[in-house]
């Protein structure tokens, strides 16, 4: 794949001349300290998928890691699903390729647009996403630093129906309340029921509709401009084809001669790694080979940095305002810039600035009267 | 559906799976690196040791650059550290080198002191980074990072132990940073001598406790290379930029008559060592050692000094609360008193200048008023000396009139009796005035006659009484 090789480390080749020698003072050797602490440290990567039961989120995150993360799972009835609370489930498991471990949660959200009244059903999420927020902020905060769990969630993915005409009230709530907190990936999911055309319609469809109710998705930061063309095409493509449409699957059927992963109906073989058939590969490596990073980079320095923004900016005009609130977090007074004493400053700065003024005439005029 | 009815089931069993292909997430270091590579490395060093010790020489070696340097005097009042930052580009990786200089250390007489000015150095990056982490808008990913990540202590190459202001300095500094201790201009110490110098510094460190930075040996595909350098602290280093033509080869060394020290040369001295583990196997473990170990550490004691506890979940924190209170009525008071201070300077300087501002108008009217007066003056002794000139004018005018009268009365004596004249004459200037008293009387009183021959004879007697006045006989 053409993307693995964009992210290789450019490694300079130390020459054996000694000629060279002389030249290299050696600090070029950095990115592979760096690569090799962080294959020594790990890695950790939280997913969230969210969407109505029976969206395939759990065969899609099974053919995402190629793995059975979901063993012995219940589902419900209708009928026990007419009052149904949304649940928030992690699994985590530990999964190593190729020397690199990587620890993965995967959060899931059952019963989500599952009742008959879904008011407000995506509140628990949002409570879940700021939990996490809030617990990782008293952990930095602390005296005690060094053993910080980041549960923080890094991608959501959201499985947008491909039975109607694009986005539904539901989809649009559920998308403007989470926009702001974590990076979203809208998906269609059960894509193996529309057609080419189909597909087409629909994502644009989807897309203008998102562009109209203001919905920010995670967005493919731009590629260096540096980068070659092949690449910049690939990265154009990339993004036109958003939102994804997917197809997933738990067996292995034999097409073409091979065993793929694939569905299997009377008219043919859906095969899921098949570009053509798909946007699963796409999907696979956007998420997992080469934004999985910068999932988590946006993470940490956009959302969590608001969050954190907002939740000191609550904490001390509370205070302000009220002696009885708790404050475990150690800011610096200084740096609260309180909207009240701008104003008094800048109120005073006028002051002063027209007293200078006055003083200034008064001494013109003593001059006049001098001459 | 209430939002307290979250249910969060979390499988804490972490459990190992086994891939049923390749997904591809082997790639995360690469990502890693290829976003670091982007955002370029920041290294900073403090070079600690006396003047004129190797130092500067030393960082001109080991980055193959000269960076500009003048010698320093010895004559400083005390130490003070010179930061430089440049930025270095090799085969694509940015890097931003801080090279810090201990100028004056180990100069002044008294050196009680010299380690005072490095200590607060490396607090006060310490403390700008905190501040940045602390800021309710901060940026940390491009925030330029000035803590220093290694010293190298220069040890000066007395063969036989560490200085005491070397002990004292090396205490201080050991838990704040990641200390390399090197003995400089190593070419004044032959092998067997360095043997035991080497020996007798190690274990003064040991036995005084001071913690050097040792390179570590917790990862495989470095853990012999290191744990090999371990034993050969403190590296003997010599420093040079000059190059010496060996053989058929160019290289940097110091020629003496009795032969050439080359720097590259592993039986020489130990640059080589120094340069490997510094740069090119340890530089990034150091840079994280700084960040995890001693900033955290002063992050700590930082923080409980300000009086913030650890806090289990559970426990209130109220001392922190009141803590907090109270540094904020502080500030605030402390604004308030800043606001009062300036008005009051302002209000005063206001006064002043009315004060100001009013003497200067007395001072005008004063003047206005003795002006007057000086004029009032000047009128007065005008009037006065036209009053004497009007008075001489009189006089003078007199004068004229009585020359005048005089120059009249003269020709009438000549025609007229002389006794007449002469009682004329005498009476003339005498009875001038009674002339006219004369001639009043004459007018004014009428003759009182009854006849005609009194009458006659009373005008006889007037005659006889009668002068004669000039200008005619009356």
């Amino acid at each position: 794949m053409t993307s693995n090789i964009r992210y290789k480390s450019r490694i300079p080749v130390k020459t054996e001349d000694s000629m060279e020698e002389k030249q290299y003072v050696g600090f070029a050797t950095l990115p592979n300290q760096v690569h090799r602490k962080s294959v020594k440290k790990g890695f950790d990567f939280t997913l969230m998928v969210a969407g109505e039961s029976g969206m395939g989120k759990s065969t899609l995150v099974n053919s995402l890691f190629l793995t059975d993360l979901y063993k012995d799972r219940k589902l419900l009835n209708a009928e026990e699903r007419i009052n149904q609370t949304v649940e928030i489930i992690k699994h985590t498991v530990d999964i190593e390729e190729k020397g690199v471990k990587l620890k993965l949660t995967i959060v899931d959200t059952p019963g989500f647009g599952d009742a008959v009244n879904n008011n407000e059903c995506w509140k628990p999420i949002t409570d879940y996403i700021d939990q996490q927020f809030e617990q990782y902020f008293r952990d930095e905060s602390g005296l005690n630093r060094k053993n910080i769990q980041d549960n923080r969630v890094h991608c959501c993915l959201y499985f947008i129906p491909p039975f109607g005409h694009g986005l539904r009230p539901v989809d649009v709530e559920f998308m403007k309340a989470l926009h702001e907190k974590v990076n979203i990936i809208p998906l269609i999911a059960k894509a193996d029921c529309l057609t080419p055309n189909e597909i087409k319609k629909l994502k644009d469809r989807i897309r203008e509709e998102i562009d109209k109710f203001g919905i920010k998705v995670y967005q493919f930061p731009e590629c260096d401009s540096d980068e070659d063309e092949e690449f910049k095409q690939l990265d154009k493509e990339l993004k036109e084809c958003t939102p994804f449409a997917v197809i997933g699957s738990n067996t292995v059927v034999e097409a073409r001669g091979q065993r793929v992963r694939g569905r299997l109906y009377p008219w043919g073989i859906v095969e899921v790694e098949n570009q053509s058939h798909c946007d699963f590969v796409k999907l696979r490596n956007m998420l997992i080979r080469s934004h999985m990073h910068d999932l988590k980079d946006v993470t940490c320095d956009v959302h969590y940095e608001n969050y954190r923004a907002q939740c000191i900016q609550e904490m001390t005009s509370k205070l302000a305002q009220d002696n009885r609130m708790e404050s475990p977090i150690p800011i610096l007074p200084l740096s609260t810039p309180d909207v009240e004493t701008e104003k008094l400053i800048k109120m005073k700065d006028e002051e002063l600035k027209r007293m200078q003024e006055m003083l200034n005439k008064m001494q013109q005029q003593m001059h006049d009267k001098e001459q | 559906m209430a939002a307290t009815d979250v249910d969060v089931f979390s499988n804490e069993e972490k459990r190992n799976l086994s891939l049923g292909g390749h997904v591809g997430f082997d790639s995360l270091p690469d990502q890693l690196v290829s976003k670091s590579v982007t955002q370029g490395f920041c290294f900073n060093i403090l070079c600690v040791g006396e003047t004129g010790i190797g130092k500067s020489t030393l960082m001109n070696t080991l980055f193959n650059t000269m960076f500009e340097n003048e010698e320093a005097s010895h004559y400083q009042n005390g130490v003070y550290l010179r930061p430089r930052t440049y930025d270095l580009l090799e085969s694509n990786v940015h890097l931003k080198l801080t090279i810090v200089d201990t100028v004056g250390f180990g100069d002044q007489i008294n050196k009680e002191d010299s380690y005072k000015p490095i200590v607060d150095y490396i607090d006060t990056q310490f403390e700008n980074y905190l501040q940045e982490e602390l800021k309710i808008k901060r940026s940390l990913f491009n925030y330029h990072d000035t803590r220093i990540h290694i010293c190298l202590y220069f040890i000066a190459p007395t063969g036989h132990s560490l200085k005491s202001l070397d002990l004292v300095t090396m205490k201080k500094l050991d838990s704040k940073v990641n200390i390399i201790p090197i003995i400089a201009k190593a070419d004044t110490i032959s092998k067997s001598e360095l043997h035991k110098f080497k020996i007798k510094i190690m274990s003064e460190l040991v036995s005084n406790g001071v913690q050097i930075y040792q390179f570590p040996t917790d990862d495989e595909a470095v853990s012999e290379i290191n744990s090999s350098m371990n034993a050969h602290l403190p590296f003997a280093v010599v420093g040079s930029v000059e190059e010496v033509k060996v053989g058929n080869k160019t290289v940097r060394a110091r020629q003496y008559p009795w032969g050439v020290v080359q720097v590259e040369n592993e039986s020489h001295c130990d640059f080589v060592k120094l340069r490997e583990m510094l740069i090119r196997v340890n530089m990034e473990d150091l840079r994280e050692q700084t960040h995890a170990r001693h900033y955290e550490l002063y992050r700590r004691c930082k923080l409980e000094e300000m009086g913030f506890k650890d806090t289990d979940p559970d426990s209130q924190p109220f001392s922190l609360q009141e803590t907090y209170e109270a540094k904020r009525k502080e500030f605030l008071g402390d604004l308030q008193r800043k606001e009062e201070e300036m008005r009051q300077m302002f209000v005063n300087k206001v006064k002043e200048t009315e004060a100001e501002l009013k003497e200067k108008e007395r001072e005008l009217h004063d003047k206005f008023e003795q002006l007057k007066r000086m004029h009032q003056e000047e009128k007065r002794k005008v009037e006065e000396k036209r009053r004497d000139l009007e008075e001489e004018m009189n006089a003078f005018n007199r004068k004229k009139v009585a020359a005048e009268t005089l120059s009249l009365s003269q020709p009438l004596k000549k025609d007229k009796d002389k006794k007449k004249s002469v009682k004329t004459e005498n009476q003339s200037a005498v009875s001038a005035s009674s002339s006219k008293v004369m001639m009043a009387k004459a007018n004014v009183e009428p003759l009182n006659c009854q006849s005609w021959w009194q009458a006659i004879q009373c005008c006889t007697c007037l005659v006889h009484n009668a002068t004669w006045k000039p200008g005619g006989l009356f």
